[in-house]
């Protein structure tokens, strides 16, 4: 199955919860925010919230900036 | 001589510098400019994750949050939509309730979109954020902007990282008179004079990021800013004397030798 990852196309083998796919990832979650199918979702359902074929996922951090 | 410290929403300041985090040469050379600055708020950016290069680090690696504020801003965002999305993201990293709102216009001079940023402001106060807007030197969109409100009104000196200086100073003067929240010059500082003149207007602060990110030793430039701020403010609140076309004498003009 294929989500839109930042943007981009990512191939994923099968549906995965989010706190999977971070670890995939190796994102460290308590450091980003991320938004599932433009809705932000908040870390205590990263766990529980499934990603599914076509899902948007946005995943950010704070970076430099003025 | 007694001033109040700056007040925005609920939170004092015992500075009125607030500085950005972009443009640094490294990052030790950020840590080094924040702490000669003085600031305690300092800005940072939203953007997506680097997935293929995870050398480049969240910010929150570097700045120690227990001695910063951290205020995220819109930048980059042209419609209310995004920027709105881009608050609430930066809102769930789970440090602040506090945005500086930027909703940008045009790509050439990075003028904000008015119209817009009164729109994404009015969306985020209901959502229950602090909201700092960075707009236009001019006191009728600052009015606006506060009774939709906005937690201060950040109008800039001039185009953000031009270090052309304040542009219109009567503008600001003019917005300093009308606001009852407080007032930051945002964007526009060149050099230290800049923000001083910018504090002697009566502004309430004054946020930057390239004047001291972009100058050629940006720790000094950090001390300079420090201290520039804190000579407009004094200045400010001790009364500059009224302007004459012509000179009065400071010395007396009786007793003279040889009159």
């Amino acid at each position: 199955m294929q989500i839109l990852l930042n943007g981009d196309i990512h191939r994923l083998p099968e549906p995965l919860a989010v706190s999977v796919l971070l670890d995939r990832l190796d994102i460290d979650g308590r450091r980003v925010a991320v938004e599932h199918n433009r809705v932000v979702l908040k870390r205590v359902h990263h766990d529980s919230t499934v990603v599914n074929e076509g899902d948007e996922i946005e995943i950010v951090n704070f970076v430099g900036g003025g | 001589m007694d001033d109040l410290p700056l007040t925005i929403a609920d939170r004092v300041f015992s500075s009125r510098l607030i500085i950005g985090t972009g443009k640094y040469s490294s990052p030790a050379v950020m840590v080094q400019a924040h702490e000669a600055s003085g600031a305690e708020m300092v800005t940072v950016a939203v953007r997506r994750v680097n997935l293929t290069d995870r050398s480049r680090e969240s910010m929150l690696d570097v700045i120690d949050t227990d001695k910063y504020s951290i205020l995220p801003n819109t930048a980059g965002c042209y419609t209310a939509d995004e920027a709105t999305r881009t608050a609430r993201l930066a809102r769930d990293v789970g440090l602040s309730n506090w945005v500086k709102l930027e909703v940008i216009g045009d790509e050439r001079t990075l003028f904000p979109d008015n119209q817009a940023l009164l729109q994404a402001t009015q969306v985020l106060v209901k959502e229950g954020f602090v909201v700092l807007p960075y707009t236009s030197d001019d006191p009728v969109i600052c009015r606006k902007l506060e009774d939709a409100g906005a937690a201060a009104v950040m109008p800039l000196g001039a185009p953000i990282g031009s270090g052309l200086g304040i542009q219109n100073a009567n503008n600001l003067r003019i917005i300093k008179e009308f606001a009852k929240v407080p007032v930051i010059v945002d964007a526009g500082v060149g050099t230290a004079s800049d923000a001083t003149t910018a504090m002697e207007l009566g502004a309430d602060g004054v946020l930057m990021n390239s004047a001291i990110a972009g100058a050629r030793e940006p720790v000094a430039m950090a001390t300079a800013m420090r201290l520039a701020v804190e000579a407009g403010r004094l200045a400010h609140t001790a009364g500059r004397i009224p302007r004459r076309m012509y000179a009065t004498a400071s010395s007396p003009v009786v007793g003279v030798v040889g009159h």
